[in-house]
């Protein structure tokens, strides 16, 4: 293991790891969540007290914990990977029996202090725990069918559970989460190309399910996928989502309407204006100049995130940057499709923007996991 | 475990083969989603733009109807009625004074009323609206509605609000709703966003606030146009959300009613509970207040009336309020010792007046004491000397196991607010509770429920029950939701002995029908209705004088509990009367005016009364403000 070849010498120790933080990283932390709090304050119409004063108070506790989870050796996060994934599945069973019902939903457990939603740890410790899996296999042995069968059912059994809840955009980021940290891991090719195949067949299980007893998904899922395929047949139906977070973003034009000047969501066309739908207030206000520096920002981030993993030359590490920059990803790109009608409106948030602490806080979690790659990442010859 | 390191290297190499592609994936969605972003924002901007001039469709919350609560016989408790009311919506107001101004030339608006309108204004989320004005004649909302057009931001709205019929009876029971307060929503993670509706009022105390979540519903939604101002043209479709679902209570309005119209005058409490379902017939609980002046948001005056007062009207006494239970507790103390076969019913035990126990000297109520005495006469003649030896005998372990089977110190998982646990001390408990060692005149004040010992009358009402029927029986205050009948909760058998049983309910019997029997003077003699039961004086002070001779709160606690018919016992009865002296004197006459209303469900015949009393009697029930719902009005008659 490469940590024995740990150089004392040139691997930061105590508290002068601060200077070797990423600290490009944080700066688009800070800066992305910037605008979340902007934002939060322009669709309370000006309160701070209501979205934007919670979300920053989380956000200081989820900074603290990524300086926390950074100054940790990585390869404790490594030995502990198991564990996290086992606590987050004994969460998730938890939530099915205890789980307070929010929207239609369980999803969180009360921990007295905050309300811990487990579906979002669990797209982490997943990912720990994939990496560790990983960097523990020989190499050689990556693409063995039975080798490539453990992490599948790793994969599954959290996605499950996540189903039955029901959340069904949590449980696509699972999926697409460990599947591309499988791809970066170097399992074959023709895997992938017999997933997605098997997800093509999956989608049609989905539509012929449909009406039967052992229909898939929810009622209000097929909604949604209906309406995503057709938004005009019902633009005061089920596709009013879409449609009214099309104009209001369209509405936007290049400069925007100005900080605080949208219309559309002020006046109550979109609800989830605070959460999910938050990119579409952002787009209105601020236009296609604001919009795309977004976009820029979250692209910066992956960038880092890519470039402190090739710099890596420890597995696990570099295994775990390069999840983490994955689920983070999917994060943004499956609420900016859905938010531009590209893809069915599934219920992710825009993350570090949307209102919401369990995502922030596991997040910013992830975040110090990637600095605690990077801060302790093997250096000289190995 | 080590791994060469060419194998590091060549894992290095294909990670980042792999990293590099994926990153290019990922970069390359991005391009399409920027691509995305500038064919909406930029390419179809103008048609977009034009369509947002031209959204004139809007998302509105259709609060649901909450659900209606009904006595057991369906006559309405908690009803929903329509009020008509003005709201208005900050953004879309162009002038706040001159509309004001304009508003109050068409409908009746304090000073108080605009001042409250424009602070909410200022505090309320973009898109809500205001309350301006609440409980407008149809005319006053006609009249708004006319002048529509010269009042932007204005609308007229028909909306549901809660009323209590019953005014005070069921303050209590049932609560009252009210606004949703910033420290519940602060408590809450995605707070359902019917709760941010300015003015959705949620259950605050009482049934309405413990079962909030069965009675609430879930909010529909409407999609209304508007025009560029916001003014809501014409609604498009609307999807009904679901009603809350109704309750029926186990409360019988009419029992419930008299209760509260016998109680009034008193700082009293007062529970009717049947003995085989352990169904609550009525929980009284004086003075009330009118639970509707806290739905319209009270005044100060009326709110500081309420808290001034001695007699405590917001405190919920009959399940919130304890009390040392006094001899009604004697059972307690006579069926553990009997269970523990430390002594027998026919065993007889000598009452000189007091017992020495550690050089102190417990006196019995009478001070030249009874002789000798059974457990019959003992109850009969509430002769405390003969259970300061039981409980010498028995030990407080014991008497504290019995009390617990027989219902005291236990929560009961009713529906109310502050529902107490009461206590049945234990060595342990007062160890832990007062860090001193259990003495054995500690268990003797228990014997005769002092000391530790605390019940409420909700307590009292189940160990009568319970003692009358043999069985576990658990109150129940939810008969049915939305039609379906909820379960009777019971612990089964008691298993105590069916002669022991038998004693104790013939001991109290004769405490009400024999001869110098503590209740004797408030016997009922109808056939089929007798009552047996138990007086108890609990004391407030522990200096002996007179109660006529002290001040009102220095008075002793006056309890009685019993069930009726002895024959076939059908409700167990509980009350309290704080302060009121004897409980012979003070609460045995009320006791037995609410049982013969529950059993014969109207004002007592005076039949069932001794011959001798009628003429009181009737007196007193020409006075009762029977029918006419109390809590309104001022207590009166301050003892």
């Amino acid at each position: 293991m490469s940590f024995l070849e740990y150089n004392l010498k040139t691997v930061p120790t105590g508290v002068s790891k601060v200077f070797y933080l990423n600290w490009a990283i944080i700066l688009l932390l800070i800066a992305i969540s910037g605008v979340g709090f902007l934002m939060l304050y322009s669709v309370a119409g000006g309160d701070v007290s209501r979205w934007a004063e919670p979300q920053m108070k989380r956000f200081a506790v989820g900074m603290a914990l990524m300086f926390i989870v950074a100054m940790v050796p990585v390869y404790v996060w490594r030995n502990t990977a198991v564990l996290a994934y086992g606590m987050s599945i004994v969460l998730l069973v938890l939530v099915e029996f205890f789980g307070a019902t929010g929207m239609g939903a369980q999803r969180w457990i009360d921990l007295g202090f905050m309300r811990l939603q487990p579906s979002e740890l669990t797209k982490i410790t997943l990912v720990m725990l994939l990496a560790a899996y990983y960097d523990w296999l020989d190499i050689k042995k990556t693409s063995h069918l039975i080798w490539v069968i453990i992490p599948v059912l790793v994969i599954l059994l959290p996605t499950l559970l996540v189903l039955r809840q029901p959340d069904l955009g949590t449980a696509i980021l699972l999926v697409s989460g460990g599947g591309l940290l499988m791809f970066a891991a170097g399992v074959h090719w023709l895997y992938f190309a017999g997933v997605i195949g098997s997800g093509v067949g999956l989608i049609s299980a989905v539509f012929t399910s449909r009406g039967t007893p052992w229909q898939l998904l929810q009622d209000y899922q097929y909604r949604r996928i209906d309406t995503f395929l057709n938004p005009d047949s019902d633009p005061l139906g089920a596709g009013y989502h879409i449609t009214q977070s099309k104009i209001a973003l369209g509405s936007g034009g290049w400069t925007g309407r100005g900080f605080m000047q949208g219309t559309q969501s002020r006046l109550n066309f979109l609800p989830e204006k605070h959460t999910d739908f938050i990119f579409t207030t952002l787009a209105e206000e601020f236009g296609f100049i604001g919009a795309f520096s977004l976009l820029t920002l979250y692209g910066l981030l992956l960038v880092f995130c890519i470039i402190s993993a090739l710099q890596n030359k420890d597995r696990f590490s570099s295994l775990l940057i390069l999840g983490i920059g994955a689920t983070f990803f999917l994060f943004f790109a499956v609420n900016m499709s859905m938010v531009m009608g590209l893809a069915p409106v599934v219920g992710v948030p825009l993350p570090l923007v949307s209102y919401g602490g369990s995502a922030m806080l596991v997040l910013l979690g992830a975040f110090g996991l990637v600095q605690s790659a990077h801060v302790h990442r093997p250096r000289g010859k190995v | 475990m080590r791994r060469p390191p060419r194998d590091t290297e060549e894992s290095a190499r294909g990670i980042s083969r792999r990293a590099l592609f994926m990153g290019g994936a990922q970069l390359a969605f991005m391009a399409v989603l920027g691509a995305r972003m500038q064919h909406l924002q930029v390419d179809q901007a103008e048609e977009f733009r034009l369509l947002a001039e031209d959204n004139r469709i809007r998302y509105d919350l259709i609060p649901p109807a909450r659900g209606l609560i009904f006595d057991r016989n369906g006559k309405p408790i908690a009803q929903n009625e329509q009020t008509h009311r003005v709201v208005i919506k900050a953004e879309d107001v162009e002038d706040v004074d001159a509309t004001f101004d304009k508003l109050r030339r068409l409908i009746p608006l304090a000073d108080e009323d605009i001042e409250k309108a424009r602070l909410e204004m200022r505090r309320a989320a973009p898109g809500t609206s205001v309350t301006v004005a609440d409980r407008l004649s149809w005319h006053d909302l006609a009249e708004v509605a006319v002048n529509g057009p010269a009042l932007p931001g204005v609308s007229p709205e028909v909306g549901l609000s809660r009323v209590y019929p019953n005014f005070g009876d069921f303050a209590h029971v049932v609560g009252y709703v009210g606004p949703v307060s910033d420290y519940y929503l602060s408590k809450i993670e995605d707070p359902d966003p019917l709760l941010l509706t300015p003015r959705f009022q949620i259950g605050r105390v009482g049934v309405e606030a413990k079962l909030d979540n069965t009675l609430r519903g879930a909010a529909g939604n409407k999609r209304v146009e508007v025009n560029a101002r916001g003014r809501v043209m014409r609604e498009l479709d609307r999807r009904e959300g679901t009603a809350g679902e109704n309750l029926q209570l186990t409360i019988d309005a009419d029992v419930q009613n008299f209760v509260q119209a016998r109680l009034a005058g008193e700082s009293a409490s007062a529970v009717v509970m049947d003995v085989r379902t352990g169904d609550l017939v009525a929980i009284g609980s004086a003075p009330s207040f009118d639970p509707n002046k806290f739905v319209r948001g009270i005044s100060q005056t009326d709110y500081d009336e309420l808290t001034e007062d001695i007699f405590r009207p917001l405190a919920n006494k009959s399940v919130q309020g304890l009390y040392p239970p006094g001899s009604t507790f004697k059972m307690v103390t006579a069926l553990a010792a009997i269970e523990a076969g430390v002594i027998t019913a026919g065993e007889t035990v000598y009452c000189p007046g007091h017992k020495e126990v550690g050089g102190r000297r417990f006196h019995c109520w009478k001070r030249s004491g009874h002789g000798w005495i059974d457990l019959h006469d003992s109850l009969k003649q509430s002769c405390d000397v003969y259970y300061y030896e039981l409980a010498e005998r028995a030990g407080i372990e014991r008497i504290s196991a019995m009390a617990k089977k027989l219902g005291l110190g236990t929560r009961f998982d009713i529906p109310m607010s502050a529902v107490a646990q009461g206590l049945a001390p234990t060595k342990d408990w007062k160890k832990r509770r007062h860090k001193q060692d259990w003495v054995v005149g500690d268990s003797l004040n228990a014997s005769i429920g002092q000391g530790f010992v605390l019940t409420s009358p909700l307590h009292l009402a189940v160990m009568t029950a319970r003692l009358a029927s043999g069985e576990g029986i658990h109150p129940r205050l939810v008969k049915s939701v939305d039609g379906i009948e909820q379960p009777i909760v019971s612990d089964g058998p008691l298993g105590l002995g069916p002669t022991t049983m038998v004693q104790v309910r013939k001991a109290m019997y004769a405490v009400s029908n024999h001869q110098g029997g503590t209740a004797y003077g408030s016997r009922i003699i109808a056939d089929g209705m007798r009552m047996a039961g138990k007086t108890g004086t609990s004391q407030v002070r522990s200096v002996v004088v007179r109660n006529e001779d002290v001040p009102w709160e220095q008075r002793d606690h006056a309890l009685f509990v019993g069930f009726a018919p002895f024959d076939d016992p059908k409700y167990a009865v509980s009350v309290v009367v704080e302060h009121g002296g004897g409980g012979a004197k003070a609460a045995a006459p009320v006791a037995r005016d609410i049982m013969l209303n529950a059993l014969y469900e109207t004002v007592p015949p005076l039949e069932a009364y001794p011959s001798g009393q009628r003429g009181i009697i009737k007196k007193r029930f020409e006075a009762l403000p029977i029918g006419r719902p109390t809590g309104s009005e001022p207590s009166s008659d301050r003892a």
